[in-house]
């Protein structure tokens, strides 16, 4: 492709606007040309001999007639060994490279290389020479970390090729040339480890898309057991400020039950990424015994840098998901938050001054997340492999209130929804999920018809609850008021985690499936209760035993001494007994 | 010499457009007219129409005024000079002090890579119990504090720049009172902290664009200060005003709207200014306490809702004291589990306990029987109140904590409080645990 160049002849913000010669692509990228330093910009509207760039960097001391050069070519990640462990801005800058090269300040105009030549990898070649492959086929595979990874022939090659030379098994840097194939012209291409790929295209190099079945385990309670959701499927977080959405993130980032997960911080506050790349280095995986870093990638385009570089963060965050799952793992893209992104878009909207649809977002606003969740989902690969990625976005609606754009045209298309609520969270019940407005179309870990009759439990004990605020408790039956308590109870033991309990903060799916049980039991056992204060004072009690074992480790001496406690403690008050309950239990659900 | 023009195209609000060439967006430019000279700061770009905000408004600004470009954007002079001095919204003194023109650094610079950020660890101490047990306040946070007007926010404000551990205190007032700039002035020169303190002030009847400055000028030094290792704590009262700045603006200049007026970038003006609170790696930190005054006592006024969304939470000032509830400091737990072990649960409890209280509160104003249950809440609940919550309370820390289990051992029993047994047996106050032991056996 040709070099083309323009001249800047109008700047609005940080659009400028480029009177060029020749040929412009929609979406390629441009560089900007300001004293000594070039800045990097996408062409976002084309009209006649002018095109409207969004410019990724601040715009201040740009000038009319200072020249743009066009590289015809999309904007594009790097992709290749290596990934795992860094920390990128929204174009996937490592950020810590560039505070070595710059300074506690982001300096624009300075790009760095993604995945630079020095990094080292052995190579293990899969093919030989004059094999027949595609697309996606792997040429070979080196270990990155944890994993093994997949050096695969480039997505955008979509011809049949033949390997004419690949390397030997060794050590190679990830620019060295490891293989040449040939192309059904005899036309040869040299291939490295690293090849690179437009954000903005779903990654489609598999054999086919599969139906999310297997629960994704977060270790938060409430989720798992009440709104589960799926490998490669997709939910939502919207809540108010303050309900605890980026701490249920960051929960869910260290505790989830998959391979890799992508955290895109996007538009959000940079103190809440420092936590994560601080502290991620030194916990440990339990499930690996290596660092959490080693299997996680953040993406951080935070709230004061530049707003065209966020727009650009959830497509880089979902490229990379996209890119490891052809690896056949399970990956985990969590973006933080998806309404600074919309509002990215809104921005944008409002400068190229187009019709504005609902509260000034873009008309297409419902097309751009919906397609942005449909590129979640579980694939068979080539080899027969499966990986997933499952995208989680949390969405910050304006003044908490559901009924706006992004939140609606979000819940269209995800297949969870866990709705964070104001009063939960001014009652300190964290996570704050509302159990009975969230709901999932996902099978969880707990057997659905009893999590189906905890959630009837709940909405009666939240009709007593309405109801007693007009009645009074003298108004309300001993019977009612036992409800109250037990749907109380299950809430303040079970929905409720403590996420800086280092026991109750991660709850396993064995351990789940065994306390509901338990819990089922309690819930469906008669008490002998004399009035209200009886009732309350039994429960209290109950609870505080509850509370204690929920920080005692999984089946220790402590664990079994207080769960015995607590059982004696509630079969002495029981009118039937363990046994009878047990009964009634199989009966009900088998 | 740069060049100057001397034929204003458009005058339209505050924003005038010249015909000029080799222009940079962002530079500024001096207006010249009968009553004296403006800044002017180049916000438009069009072919050959360059258009300015005039920091002090286009009212007598004639269009064969003289509109001379200065080649450098918006600067401040950074020096400790600076301290105990006040400026307008524009960086003149509105002192009687020289006007400072040495080592002139920009302002509104780039963001700090987050990799260079570290994590906060240290709490700042105000004495106040509902913001150093149930909020801590801590080094580098930025966090709003709401309210409506008429409540004692700058109060509140100048107590705790008076009685915080830092260095330097920066005064940023948008849209101040010309009295609450007095109040500020005097209460810290009355308190000493004169000397260590910087202002900006642009008061209500200042032109509207100088108020756009104060941020940005407040944190720029203070930027610089914490580059020197200095702890500086910025102050802001009161954003709301900032904001309506921009919104004048942004309508002025025909953008489109996107909810009751303000512009669509609201969010990331607002979070340009709140995150450069910053704990520098090896350096100091800034710390930024803002007011967002909530117009109609609405939460979700664009306003406080998107600032609400940017700040690592926010104090609610409501019947002059701060609301536990809505409340929230999100970096509480990063100090908290160090200042001792029954902080965390005690906070946790005692909400707890005071959400159930203000359930009571509403039956007992419909009338409803009280349960020996509601009696024992009412009383703790009306304890808490006069014990911690009252703004009068100036007690440290741990003190605080003790006259919490102090509360809840005068109005409950050990198991109604929700908390673990272990800090129980470990904080419960002695004699009431033996009664209360007492009173579990006869049951």
């Amino acid at each position: 492709m040709k070099n083309k160049f323009g001249k800047v002849i109008g700047i609005n913000g940080n659009m400028i606007s480029v009177a060029y010669e020749g040929n412009a692509i929609m979406n390629e990228v441009g560089y900007v040309h300001v004293n000594d330093k070039k800045l990097k910009s996408e062409v976002i509207r084309i009209r006649g001999n002018r095109a409207e760039l969004q410019v990724f960097e601040r715009t201040s001391g740009i000038g009319i007639g200072d020249k743009v050069d066009f590289t015809g070519e999309l904007l594009t990640v790097q992709l290749g060994p290596g990934l795992l462990g860094q920390i990128f801005d929204g174009l996937q800058n490592p950020l810590p490279e560039l505070a070595r090269q710059c300074g506690f300040f982001l300096e624009r105009g300075v790009y760095l290389s993604a995945l630079p030549k020095e990094m080292k990898y052995e190579f293990n070649p899969r093919v030989k020479a004059g094999q027949t492959v595609k697309r996606a086929d792997i040429l070979g595979t080196v270990a990155e970390g944890l994993f093994t990874h997949r050096i695969m022939v480039p997505f955008y090659l979509y011809d049949t090729y033949t390997v004419d030379s690949i390397a030997k098994k060794g050590v190679f840097s990830i620019r060295d040339e490891i293989a040449v194939i040939k192309d059904s012209h005899g036309k040869k291409i040299s291939l490295s480890m690293v090849f690179s790929w437009p954000v903005k295209r779903p990654i489609d190099a598999y054999a086919q898309r599969l139906k999310p079945s297997e629960p994704l385990i977060t270790k938060v309670r409430i989720v798992d057991t009440l709104v589960p959701v799926a490998r490669g499927g997709t939910y939502c977080i919207p809540g108010p400020f303050g309900a605890g959405k980026t701490v249920l993130q960051q929960i869910t980032s260290r505790h989830a039950e998959v391979d890799i997960v992508v955290i895109t911080a996007c538009g959000e506050r940079a103190g809440e990424v420092v936590e994560t790349l601080r502290e991620f280095p030194e916990l440990i995986d339990p499930r690996t015994g290596k660092s959490l870093m080693e299997r996680t990638i953040i993406i951080c385009n935070t709230s004061s840098m530049p707003v065209a570089a966020r727009e650009a963060s959830v497509y880089t965050g979902v490229t990379l998901a996209e890119y490891y799952r052809q690896m056949g793992l399970n990956v985990l893209l969590l973006a933080d938050s998806t309404s600074r992104w919309a509002q990215a878009m809104r921005e944008m909207s409002g400068r190229l001054e187009e019709i504005p649809g609902e509260e000034a977002f873009p008309a297409y606003l419902e097309s751009v997340i919906a397609s942005f969740y449909e590129r979640a989902g579980v694939v068979r690969l080539k080899d027969g492999t499966t990986g997933s990625v499952t995208i989680g976005g949390t969405v910050s609606p304006a003044g908490g209130n559901f009924e706006e754009p992004v939140t609606q045209s979000t819940l269209k298309v995800v297949g969870s929804f866990h709705g964070l609520s104001r009063e939960r969270s001014d009652a300190r019940r964290y996570p704050a999920i509302h159990p009975l407005e969230s709901w999932s179309k996902y099978q969880g870990p707990v057997n659905k018809r009893k999590t189906d009759w905890v959630r009837e439990l709940l909405f009666h004990g939240n009709e007593v609850d309405q109801m007693m605020k007009v009645v009074g408790e003298e108004g309300t039956s001993l019977e009612d008021y036992i409800v109250h308590l037990k749907a109380e109870f299950f809430d303040s033991v079970y929905l409720q985690q403590n996420a800086f309990d280092p026991v109750d903060a991660a709850t396993t799916a064995e351990r789940q499936r065994y306390v509901f049980d338990i819990l089922l039991k309690i819930l469906i056992a008669d008490y002998k209760l004399n009035d209200n204060d009886d009732a309350r004072s039994f429960i209290n009690q109950l609870r505080q035993k509850f509370l204690d074992w929920n920080g005692a480790e999984w089946k220790s001496q402590e664990f079994l001494k207080i769960e015995k406690e607590f059982l004696n403690f509630v079969f002495e008050k029981s009118t039937q007994s363990e046994d009878d309950v047990d009964e009634r239990l199989q009966k009900m659900f088998s | 010499m740069r060049k100057v023009y001397s034929k204003i195209e458009q005058i339209v609000g505050n924003v005038i457009t010249v015909k000029a060439s080799e222009i940079k967006y962002g530079e500024l430019a001096e207006v010249h007219s009968a009553h004296g000279m403006s800044l002017a700061e180049v916000i438009r770009m069009n072919e050959d129409l360059v258009s300015l905000q005039v920091f002090s408004g286009s009212r007598g600004i004639s269009t064969g005024d003289e509109v001379r470009f200065l080649g450098n954007p918006m600067r401040v002079s950074f020096s400790d000079n600076l301290l105990g001095r006040i400026f307008t919204g524009g960086g003149k003194p509105r002192d009687k002090g020289p006007e400072l023109l040495e080592n002139m650094i920009e302002i509104g610079g780039p963001s700090v890579n987050p990799a260079k950020r570290i994590i906060p660890r240290n709490m700042i101490r105000t004495g106040i119990p509902m913001i150093d047990v149930f909020n801590s306040l801590v080094e580098s946070q930025k966090l709003p504090i709401f309210s409506v007007s008429g409540e004692p926010y700058n109060e509140l404000l100048a107590r705790i720049a008076m009685q915080a551990e830092v260095d330097i205190i920066i005064l940023g007032g948008c849209g101040l009172k010309y009295d609450d700039y007095l109040f500020f002035k005097e209460t810290l020169e009355e308190g000493g902290a004169m000397s260590r303190a910087i202002f900006f002030i642009h008061t209500a009847a200042d032109p509207v664009v100088e108020c756009l400055q104060v941020p940005d000028l407040s944190l720029a030094v203070a930027e610089q200060f914490g580059l020197q290792g200095k702890r500086v704590l910025v102050l802001l009262s009161d954003m709301t005003n900032f904001a309506d700045a921009l919104k004048e603006i942004a309508i002025t200049m025909e953008q489109v709207p996107s909810n009751r007026g303000y512009p669509g970038d609201l969010y990331s003006q607002l979070a340009a200014r709140y995150e450069k609170a910053v704990d520098f790696e090896g350096a100091g930190s800034v710390t930024v306490l803002a007011v967002t005054t909530m117009p109609g006592d609405d939460v979700t006024h664009p306003v406080p809702d998107n600032t609400g969304y940017i700040t690592e939470g926010q104090f609610y000032l409501r019947n002059g004291r701060i609301e536990p509830f809505g409340s929230l400091s999100r970096l509480k737990q990063l100090v908290n589990k160090n200042s001792r072990e029954d902080h965390r649960a005690l906070m946790d409890g005692m909400i707890k306990l005071y959400a159930l209280y203000q359930e009571t509160l509403e039956k007992k104003a419909m009338g409803f029987r009280m349960s020996e249950w509601d009696k024992k809440l009412l009383k703790y609940g009306e304890q808490f109140e006069s014990g911690l919550m009252h703004l009068s309370v100036n007690i440290p820390l741990e003190s605080a904590l003790d006259r919490g289990w102090q509360i809840l051992a005068e109005c409950l029993t050990p198991e109604e409080t929700g908390l673990r047994t272990e800090l129980i047996k470990k904080f419960w106050p002695k004699q009431e645990l033996s009664a209360t032991d007492g009173k579990d056996q006869t049951k």
